[in-house]
C-alpha cells in the first residue's frame, strides 16, 4: 500500500524548502531554523556515536581474551570511559532531543519555530565546545575512571585529565540544559490555536517529560562537578573522609542527576514509539491519557529511585529499602506504556517497513532490560549482581536495544520529511534485523557472564568465560555492521533516493500535512486543529 | 512588540517569564546541590564547622547581608518606576541596586583579605589544624561565596548595562518595562542564594 | 498601582530588616540545634517576602508560579531522600 503521490514535489511546484534556503556555511552556521539546528545536531552526535563506538570496539576486542594482551590496564580503563562518557552524554542524551525534539516538535504543535530560537542556535554551540574539550580529553590521553567518576579514585588515584573531562561533561550540560528550558516554554506558548494537551503527539509529551528532567536535574550534576574539580585540583576534602567529607556524597549528587538521566534517555525513545507504532499500524494509540501521564510518573517517579546504584557502598540499610521501593514504582508506568503499545499494535494494519521493525525491537528489548532491572532493583540480588556485566547488560539492552533502536527507527520514519528523499526500504529491514539479533549475541551473553561473576570494568577474566565472551564481541561485530549500513545507504539517499511526498506513511500529525523538507516557516499558514491526536485515517489533505 | 515565532504579544510575554523562572530553577537546583554538600559536612564534622564557622566576621556578614536586601528593594523600586515609564529614575535606581552589590563585593573582598591574615585560607598558612573538618569548612565558604560572587558580578554588569540602555534612551519605557523586570528578577535570585548562605556559613556556632 | 506597589516594597524592605535583626537577636541565643532550625526558618521567611513581593509572584501567571515552585520541591527530594541514608547510618 503505497501513498507515494507523484504530484506537486517538482521545483517548479512546491516553495521553496528549509535546505534550499540559504547553500553558504554561514546561513547555517548562524541559523535560528530549528530545522537547520537539527540537522547540525544530527552530523555532530553521528561523529560521536562513532567515537563512542570506537571505545566499544577497544574493550571488545580486548575481552576476546582472558589475558590483559592488546591494551594496557590503564588503555582498557580509557577505552571504557570514553565509551561512557561519549555515550551518555554526547550521544544518548542529546540525541532524539537535539535531532527529533528539535525539527518536528514546532511542526507537530503548528508552531513555526521554537519560542526562542537564537537559544537554540546556542545550545548547539555550546554542545559543539564540550566535543571539543572531550576531544582534548581524548587526544591527551583519557580518563580512567569509568564514565561514573567515583571519588576517591577520581579526586586521588586515577592518572589522567580527570578535570578536562568533568569541565567537558560540565559545558555539555549547559546545552541540555537550554534545550529542556526552549522545549517546555515552546510546548506550553507556542501550540497552534485548538491544540490542546490531549490533541497533542505522544512524542510531544514524552519531550515534555524529557525536559523537565533535564532543567531540574542537570543543574545538580554542574556542581557535583565542580565540587569534584576543586577536590581534584585543590583538595579541599568534601568527598574526603580524612577532612570530615563522604566519598558517599559525590555519589548522592552524582545519581541523584544520573538516573533522572536515564530517563532523559529513554522517555524521547518511548515518544518515538509511539509515533512509530501508531503510524505504521494505522492506529490511535491505545489509552492516550494514560501513556501520556505515564511519561510524566516516570519523569517524577525517576527522581526518586537514584539511591538503587548505591546498594553496596555504604548506603544506610533502610535507605536502602526505600530506594529500592520506589525503584519498584517506576516500572509501573514503563509497563503501562508497553501494554498500550502492544494493544495499538493488536488489530492494527501493519506496514512491516523498518521503523516498525525498530519499533517492535524497542519493545521487546525494552522490557527485557527493564525486567532485568527489577532484579538490580531488589537489594539482594543487587547484592550479587552489583558491579557485574549483569548490569552493563541490564542498561545496554535499554539504551541500545531500546534508546538507539529508537533512535534509528525514528531516523528511518522522519528521514523523509526532513531530506525529502525515500531511503531504501530493503535495506533499512536488513540493517534493522541485523541490529535486533547483533544486539542480543552481544549483550545477553552479558547477562550471564555478570550472573557467573563476571566484574565490569574488569579487563581478564577466568579462561571458562572466553566462549561468551566470544560469542559477545562476535555480536558486536554484526552489530557494528548493523550500525554502518544505514550512514551508507541513508547517505546514498540523499542523492539517488526517490524523492519523498509529504506524507509517504499516511501517517496522522501536523509534520505529514506541510511539503518534504518543510519550507523554512514550517506552515503556509498557522492551523487550526479541530481533531484528535492520530486521527486515522487522517482527513484528505493536499499533498506537498 | 512581537518578534517570530510568536504571534500574539501576551505569548511572547509568557514565554518570556516562564523562561527566565525555569532559569531561575536551574539556579536553585545548582546551589540546592551546593547547601546540601554543607548540610552533609555539618553532619559528619559538627565540631569543626562549627570553631571554623565561629571565625568569620559576622558583623561583616551581617552588613553584606543588609547591603543585599536593601539592592533587592532598589531593583524592585526600579521595576516599578520602568513599568510608570520613569526613564531617569529606573536607570538611577537600577544603578544604585547595582553600587550596593560593588559594595558587598568590595566587603567580601576585605572579608577575605582578613581572613586570609588570619590564617583562615586552606593552605599553608592555615592556623585551624586542629579542628578536623574546619578547613574543610572553610573551602566550602570560598567555594560558595565565590560562586555567589561570580554570580552577583553578572547581576552588577547586568543591572549596570540596563541603566545605561535605559538612560541612553535605547530601551523605552513602559514599552519595554519587561526589559528591566525579568532581569530583575535574576538579581533578587542571587540576593535569595545569599540569604541562605548567610546563616548556613556565618551563623553555625549559636 | 505603582505608587502603592513602592510603599509596599519599602514596607517589605522595613520586614526585611527586622528579621535580619531577629537573626542576629536569635545568634545571642543558645537553643543548640533549634538555633540552626531558627535561623532557616527566618531565611524562608525572607525569602517569601523577596519572592512574594520583589519578584511579583502575586502576579505572576499560575503556570509561571508552578515552575518556580518546582525547584524547593526537588531540592526537598534531594535533602530528604538523601539526608535519610545520612541519618540513619
Amino acid at each position: 500500500m503505497t501513498v507515494y503521490t507523484p504530484d506537486a514535489n517538482t521545483p517548479a511546484a512546491r516553495p521553496r524548502t528549509y535546505i534550499e534556503a540559504g547553500y553558504t556555511l554561514r546561513s547555517w552556521l548562524l541559523t535560528t531554523d530549528h530545522k537547520r539546528i537539527a540537522i547540525l545536531y544530527m552530523i555532530s552526535i553521528t561523529g560521536f556515536f562513532f567515537l563512542g563506538a570506537l571505545g566499544a570496539a577497544a574493550v571488545r576486542l580486548e575481552l576476546l581474551t582472558p589475558k590483559l594482551d592488546l591494551l594496557h590496564a590503564d588503555g582498557y580503563n580509557r577505552a571504557f570511559t570514553l565509551h561512557g562518557v561519549v555515550m551518555v552524554w554526547f550521544f544518548l542524551i542529546p540525541s532524539i532531543p537535539t535531532v527529533f525534539g528539535n525539527f518536528l516538535i514546532p511542526l507537530m504543535i503548528g508552531a513555526r519555530d521554537l519560542a526562542f530560537p537564537r537559544l537554540n542556535l546556542l545550545s548547539w554551540y555550546i554542545y559543539v565546545l564540550g566535543g571539543l574539550f572531550t576531544a582534548y580529553v581524548l587526544v591527551a590521553g583519557g580518563v580512567e575512571t569509568g564514565w561514573t567518576l567515583y571519588t576517591p579514585l577520581s579526586t586521588k588515584y586515577a592518572p589522567g585529565h580527570t578535570v578536562m573531562a568533568a569541565a567537558a561533561i560540565f559545558v555539555v550540560g549547559f546545552s541540555s540544559i537550554l534545550t529542556g528550558l526552549n522545549f517546555i516554554v515552546t510546548i506550553h506558548t507556542l501550540r497552534a490555536p485548538g491544540m490542546t494537551w490531549f490533541r497533542l503527539p505522544i512524542f510531544v509529551w514524552s519531550h515534555y517529560a524529557t525536559s523537565v528532567i533535564l532543567v531540574l536535574a542537570t543543574p545538580v550534576l554542574a556542581m557535583a562537578l565542580i565540587l569534584l574539580a576543586l577536590e581534584r585540583a585543590l583538595g579541599i576534602g568534601v568527598f574526603d573522609p580524612d577532612l570530615g567529607g563522604d566519598p558517599l556524597l559525590w555519589q548522592h549528587l552524582f545519581w541523584f542527576y544520573s538516573h533522572p538521566a536515564v530517563y532523559i534517555m529513554v522517555l524521547p525513545s518511548m515518544g518515538v514509539v509511539t509515533e512509530l507504532v501508531t503510524t505504521f499500524a494505522k492506529k490511535r494509540v491505545f489509552g492516550y491519557e494514560f501513556v501520556a501521564f505515564a511519561s510524566i510518573a516516570i519523569a517524577i517517579i525517576g527522581f526518586l529511585v537514584w539511591g538503587h546504584h548505591m546498594f553496596v557502598a555504604g548506603q544506610s540499610m533502610y535507605a536502602s529499602m526505600v530506594f529500592s521501593f520506589l525503584s519498584f514504582l517506576v516500572a509501573v508506568p514503563s509497563a503501562i506504556k508497553v501494554y498500550n503499545w502492544t494493544a495499538t499494535l493488536y488489530k492494527g494494519q501493519l506496514d512491516l517497513r523498518a521503523p516498525l521493525f525498530y519499533a517492535m525491537g524497542f519493545i521487546g528489548l525494552f522490557v527485557f532490560g527493564g525486567l532485568t532491572g527489577l532484579i538490580l532493583a531488589s537489594l539482594a540480588l543487587d547484592v550479587h549482581a552489583h558491579g557485574t556485566a549483569f548490569v552493563v547488560a541490564h542498561f545496554h539492552y535499554i539504551m541500545v536495544g531500546g534508546a538507539v533502536s529508537a533512535y534509528l527507527g525514528a531516523l528511518h520514519c522522519w528521514w523523509p520529511k526532513m531530506t525529502g528523499r525515500m531511503y531504501s526500504e530493503f535495506w533499512g529491514r536488513i540493517s534493522a534485523l541485523l541490529i535486533f539479533f547483533g544486539f542480543n549475541i552481544t549483550f545477553f551473553p552479558q547477562y550471564i557472564l555478570g550472573w557467573l561473576g563476571m566484574p565490569r570494568r574488569y579487563h581478564s577474566y577466568p579462561p571458562e568465560f572466553q566462549s561468551w565472551e566470544v560469542l559477545s564481541t562476535a555480536g558486536a561485530v554484526m552489530l557494528g555492521v548493523g550500525y554502518l549500513l544505514p550512514l551508507v545507504y541513508l547517505l546514498w539517499s540523499l542523492r539517488y533516493g526517490p524523492r519523498a511526498p509529504a506524507n509517504p506513511w499516511g501517517a496522522s500529525g501536523l509534520e505529514w500535512r506541510v511539503p518534504s523538507p518543510p519550507p523554512k516557516h514550517n506552515f503556509e499558514e498557522i492551523p487550526v486543529v479541530s481533531w484528535e491526536a492520530y486521527d486515522y485515517p487522517p482527513p484528505q489533505e493536499e499533498q506537498g | 512588540m512581537t518578534t517570530a515565532p510568536f504571534v500574539r504579544p501576551e505569548q511572547q510575554q509568557e514565554a518570556n517569564h516562564l523562561g527566565i523562572w525555569l532559569f531561575l530553577a536551574t539556579e536553585a537546583m545548582m546551589f540546592g546541590a551546593l547547601f546540601f554538600a554543607l548540610t552533609v559536612v555539618r553532619l559528619r564534622v559538627p565540631e569543626g564547622v562549627r570553631v571554623a564557622s565561629g571565625h568569620l566576621d559576622k558583623l561583616l556578614g551581617t552588613v553584606n547581608t543588609g547591603v543585599l536586601l536593601t539592592s533587592s528593594l532598589l531593583v524592585a523600586l526600579a521595576v516599578s518606576a520602568a513599568r510608570r515609564g520613569r526613564q531617569e529614575r529606573t536607570a538611577g535606581l537600577l544603578a544604585g541596586g547595582a553600587g550596593l552589590g560593588v559594595i558587598f563585593l568590595a566587603i567580601k573582598a576585605y572579608e577575605y583579605q582578613k581572613e586570609f591574615s588570619e590564617g583562615l585560607m586552606p593552605g599553608p598558612g592555615f592556623r585551624l589544624h586542629d579542628h578536623p573538618g574546619a578547613e574543610l569548612f572553610f573551602n566550602l565558604y570560598y567555594a560558595a561565596t565565590g560562586l555567589h560572587a561570580v554570580h552577583l558580578t553578572i547581576g552588577v554588569l547586568l543591572m549596570l548595562g540596563l541603566s545605561a540602555r535605559v538612560l541612553g534612551g535605547y530601551l523605552r519605557l513602559p514599552e519595554r518595562a519587561e526589559s528591566v523586570e525579568l532581569p530583575g528578577l535574576y538579581w533578587h535570585t542571587v540576593d535569595i542564594v545569599w540569604v541562605f548562605l548567610y546563616p548556613t556559613l556565618y551563623l553555625v556556632s549559636g | 498601582m505603582p505608587r502603592g506597589e513602592s510603599a509596599t516594597f519599602v514596607l517589605v524592605w522595613a520586614a526585611l530588616m527586622a528579621l535580619l535583626a531577629a537573626t542576629v537577636g536569635v545568634s545571642f541565643l543558645h537553643l543548640g540545634s533549634w538555633n540552626t532550625v531558627l535561623n532557616l526558618g527566618i531565611a524562608v521567611a525572607k525569602t517569601v517576602l523577596i519572592v512574594w513581593f520583589y519578584m511579583h509572584f502575586r502576579r505572576t501567571r499560575p503556570l509561571v508560579r508552578l515552575a518556580g515552585a518546582t525547584a524547593p520541591l526537588w531540592l526537598a527530594i534531594l535533602f530528604g531522600l538523601a539526608l535519610s541514608d545520612y541519618l540513619t547510618r
